[in-house]
């Protein structure tokens, strides 16, 4: 239960700081939300880790849809993910994913016990 | 609390998110790029994007409103014409910062702030100063901003950009800022005068110069009027043969010394220039009169050839105010309308390909070039040194020394160190002070035939052939530039630079450039063949392009009850007039019992070909690979003793030449015993180009299309090759549809004045510079397949207008 809260509070935080300020706010909003909810840190880097991968995952792919894919088809050809839209939001939302792990991660080391 | 931990993943991190926002060689910041609310999907538009927006700038003096059709082409009404030019200047702005930045970054010789640490990209830099176009644009710069009306316009102009551009988001900044990771900074009028520089070195920059000075030491110059002949036979003018013309204004004077130290000259020059212009730059237009067409008004056609990019060099636009309504082309960089027509009259304009640029050879006393030997003593250069930003690296410091001719190009440290080469200075007509910019300021309001020739009357580079025709019936073209008057042979080569006899002694009148008006044939045409015939008195050397010209000539002599289709179809036409002279030449002296059995099934594919350069065509790629090749036979064993590079003779040269004289002293092989006769040649030729034809039938690309591969890329070209898109035409630099590999009709205008203006016009490519928008390339299949859009000439009252999509609405605070 508490991972869930923690993964939506994730989600929750990061799209809001994603509003106003850089791209890496996302690590500050997995950090809090681990602060805030006690985890070992197995789970806070996974509370972190999914938390940004589904809002990472979820903005690309409705972005994508309402895009009709003409941007993501190029830049998947550009990195090169053989133009594939899919592998391009799964590689968006790892890139994100990892960042927020690792923050929440060091959240939970930050707290201590659980 | 775990405090080793906690510090070792809180640095793991931190340095991952350092990583992740750091551009790592051609890899943007990952982090950056990719995050969903900052990165390149910010640029992926909806398809159902919404562009209605109210905005509103202190800097407005009233009110605009902008349209939008469903094209994406802008209706722009606005109060007076200080907004007009300014919501322009936001608009080009908002839909193509990118390609406006890169081109005047190009212009000033600053690409290396934006690629980094590249030796050629910097060459490249090191040679646009060395040129002279910072120079140039700094001195046209100051023409138009003493010009009132100049300086208002393009003040409202870049106050325009600039609101944009500190509007901008990090999240909206174009895609291509956070593939590169970098960010745009503030326009200014200098880079409207740099852009319109850019059009100058695009159009009139380069020059064979340094390759003929080689070449003369191994050909006499004598040679050269057969090599590069002044006015060939299959000529037909911009102005009608048998035009009378005025007598000179000014008749230049050859020097003395002119055959001994210039012409007769053994010299070597080991530098050549990075940047050279396409030889198939170059463009049609025509007008056809009144009484030739079937509405009884004139029709103006005009589609100019120059690179086909994405983004689009062109953005179309209607503008409206108080004092004009305007429809046409636009070039994001520069206000105005640049190819168009109002409720009044139509222009459009194509490449004059005359030589404006000249090099002189310069004697310094010393290598620190700050004195060079001019008229018996020495006297002092300016010296600019030029700081050369490199992203990532240390700045690049290039000392230039200007002359009283210009900026010494190439000396002992440029193109590089080994070369220890002269010290040549350029002389070019786009360094000198001009307002090329209130030429159209004034075309887009022209009325009248005296309008149209007052509005081009001060405009000075690059040369254009101005096409016109009016309401009122008349059609008339001037060819218009600030021409130097030549002696003959005068700037061919790098001439002497130590006095001033040698110097330009003065420009042709601007009455005698040549013009044309209501002729009684009933039509005009340049398609950058040479505008006059050998009646006009003065030396005018330059890249003319012959065979489109012939083709629509041709086309217009036979054709009476013109019609708005019979243009788009002249327009889009295939039909190789140079292969119609030369096929027949080819077959008369060709062994064909020499040739094996392989050979002649492509003989078969170039006999029975419909002489048109379309997709599919397989004669075609026989007959180029043909032509090629004979060209190679012809020239390649005198020429190739030319180093470093040779000026090899056009195509309607050699044609010329072989047609005139079948013994033309040039077939023979001069490496071999024996005489080769054309009849050698020409078999010889096919038998070469039929290996060549076997491996691409072999490959499946003998048609054209397949053969050239056409393609229209990103300005960044290979390296964003996702953001390109091949396109499947036909088409030739010879041919009236003249697209080539990457270059072609970048905007096709026709426009007939009847009393309501029926116009139409396509480009490939779209109105928005965003790879991201489904409006990038939406032009692109309408154009590859010779269809038009209807022009609209909106009325400020049709504003309920079924085809208007958006509204964006400016005001002031």
């Amino acid at each position: 239960m508490k991972l869930i809260v923690a993964i939506i509070l994730t989600a929750l935080l990061s799209f809001a700081g994603g509003l106003y300020f850089p791209w890496w706010s996302i690590a500050l909003a997995a950090f809090i939300s681990a602060l805030l909810i006690p985890m070992r840190s197995g789970k806070a880097f996974l509370s972190g880790f999914l938390g940004v991968f589904i809002l990472w995952a979820l903005l690309a792919w409705s972005i994508d849809i309402k895009n009709q894919g003409i941007l993501s088809k190029k830049i998947a050809e550009i990195f090169p993910l053989g133009g594939s839209s899919f592998l391009l939001i799964l590689v968006t939302a790892i890139i994100g994913a990892l960042v927020g792990g690792v923050a929440a991660m060091s959240a939970s080391f930050l707290r201590g016990k659980k | 609390m775990r405090i080793i931990p906690f510090i070792i993943s809180a640095i793991g991190t931190l340095v991952l998110i350092f990583l992740l926002n750091k551009k790592w060689g051609s890899i943007p910041p990952l982090g950056k790029f990719l995050s969903p609310q900052h990165g390149f999907w910010q640029n992926a538009e909806s398809a159902n994007a919404d562009f209605n927006a109210d905005l509103e700038f202190p800097d407005m003096k009233g009110k605009v409103n902008v349209y939008f059709d469903e094209r994406l082409v802008p209706h722009v009404f606005a109060d007076n014409n200080e907004d007009l030019y300014f919501v322009q200047g936001y608009l080009h702005a908002k839909f193509r910062l990118f390609q406006m930045e890169l081109q005047t970054m190009y212009a000033a010789g600053r690409l290396s702030e934006i690629i980094g640490n590249n030796p050629a990209i910097i060459k490249v830099d090191r040679e646009t100063r060395r040129s002279g176009m910072v120079y140039a644009a700094e001195n046209s710069l100051k023409e138009f901003e003493a010009d009132p009306l100049s300086k208002a316009t393009c003040d409202a102009y870049t106050a325009g950009i600039n609101a944009y551009i500190e509007s901008l988001k990090e999240a909206q900044l174009p895609v291509e800022y956070k593939l590169l990771d970098y960010k745009p900074e503030k326009w200014s009028n200098l880079k409207i005068a740099l852009f319109l520089k850019q059009m100058s070195r695009t159009l009139a920059g380069s020059v064979d110069d340094l390759e003929l000075t080689n070449e003369k030491s191994f050909i006499p110059f004598s040679e050269f009027k057969i090599l590069y002949p002044e006015v060939p036979d299959s000529l037909i003018p911009i102005i009608p043969a048998g035009t009378k013309f005025d007598p000179p204004g000014i008749i230049p004077v050859k020097p003395a010394s002119a055959d001994s130290v210039y012409f007769g000259k053994k010299d070597t020059i080991s530098v050549a220039e990075i940047i050279k212009q396409d030889p198939d730059n170059g463009s049609n237009n025509w007008a056809v009169a009144g009484i030739k067409t079937k509405s009884g008004a004139p029709i103006l056609c005009n589609d100019p050839h120059l690179d086909l990019t994405f983004p689009s060099i062109w953005y179309e636009m209607q503008l409206n105010s108080p004092d004009v309504n305007v429809y046409g082309a636009t070039f994001p960089g520069s206000p105005n309308v640049i190819i168009g027509f109002n409720d009044n009259i139509a222009w459009g304009v194509t490449n004059a390909q005359r030589d404006v640029k000249d090099f002189y050879e310069i004697k310094f006393k010393d290598d620190t070039k700050k004195q060079y030997w001019f008229n018996n003593q020495w006297l002092s250069t300016q010296l600019h040194v030029d700081t050369i930003k490199v992203r990532g690296a240390d700045d690049v410091y290039d000392t230039v020394a200007y002359t009283f001719f210009g900026p010494v190009m190439f000396d002992k440290s440029f193109p590089d160190t080994l070369s220890k080469d002269k010290a040549i200075a350029c002389r070019w007509a786009a360094h000198d002070p001009s307002n090329e910019g209130l030429t159209f300021y004034k075309l887009n309001r022209a009325k009248t035939y005296d309008d149209y020739s007052d509005a081009i009357k001060t405009y000075a580079c690059p040369g254009q052939n101005f096409v016109f025709a009016s309401k009122t019936g008349d059609i008339a073209i001037w060819q218009q530039a600030k021409f130097p008057a030549r002696w003959f042979g005068q700037g061919m080569m790098v001439m002497p630079g130590e006095d001033s006899s040698y110097m330009w002694q003065g420009f042709i009148p601007q009455y005698e450039n040549p013009h044309a008006i209501n002729p009684p044939q009933g039509f005009l045409v340049s398609a950058n063949q040479r505008p006059v015939d050998s009646a006009y008195s003065y030396f005018i050397p330059g890249n003319y392009i012959n065979a489109r010209a012939i083709s629509i000539n041709h086309h217009l002599q036979n054709m009476e009850q013109v019609t708005v289709d019979d243009m788009k179809k002249l327009q889009n036409d295939y039909f190789n007039v140079t292969a119609e002279d030369a096929r027949p030449l080819l077959f008369k002296y060709l062994r064909e019992n020499d040739l094996t059995s392989d050979a002649k099934k492509y003989l078969d594919i170039v006999r029975n070909w419909d002489l048109k350069a379309a997709p599919d065509s397989k004669g075609q790629t026989v007959y180029q690979l043909w032509w090629d090749s004979l060209a190679v036979e012809v020239w390649k064993d005198e020429l190739m003793k030319v180093q470093p590079a040779v000026v090899v003779p056009n195509q309607q040269t050699l044609l010329e030449a072989l047609l005139k004289d079948s013994a033309f002293k040039y077939i023979d092989n001069v490496n071999t015993p024996q005489k080769e006769s054309l009849y050698d040649v020409v078999t010889m030729a096919f038998a070469k180009a039929s290996v060549q034809l076997a491996k691409e039938d072999k490959a499946g690309t003998l048609e054209w299309t397949k053969h050239k591969s056409p393609r229209i890329y990103h300005l960044l070209r290979a390296s964003l090759l996702p953001f390109s898109r091949p396109i499947p035409v036909g088409g030739n630099g010879d041919v009236i549809n003249a697209t080539t590999v990457t270059h072609g009709p970048s905007w096709r205008m026709i426009v007939q004045l009847t009393e309501t203006t029926e116009a139409y016009g396509v480009y490939p490519g779209g109105q928005s510079g965003n790879p991201g928008s489904k409006f990038y390339d939406n032009f692109v299949d309408s154009w590859a397949r010779g269809q038009y859009y209807l022009l609209w000439m909106m009325k400020r009252s049709e504003t309920s207008d079924k085809k208007l999509k958006w509204t964006m609405n400016f005001s002031t605070k």
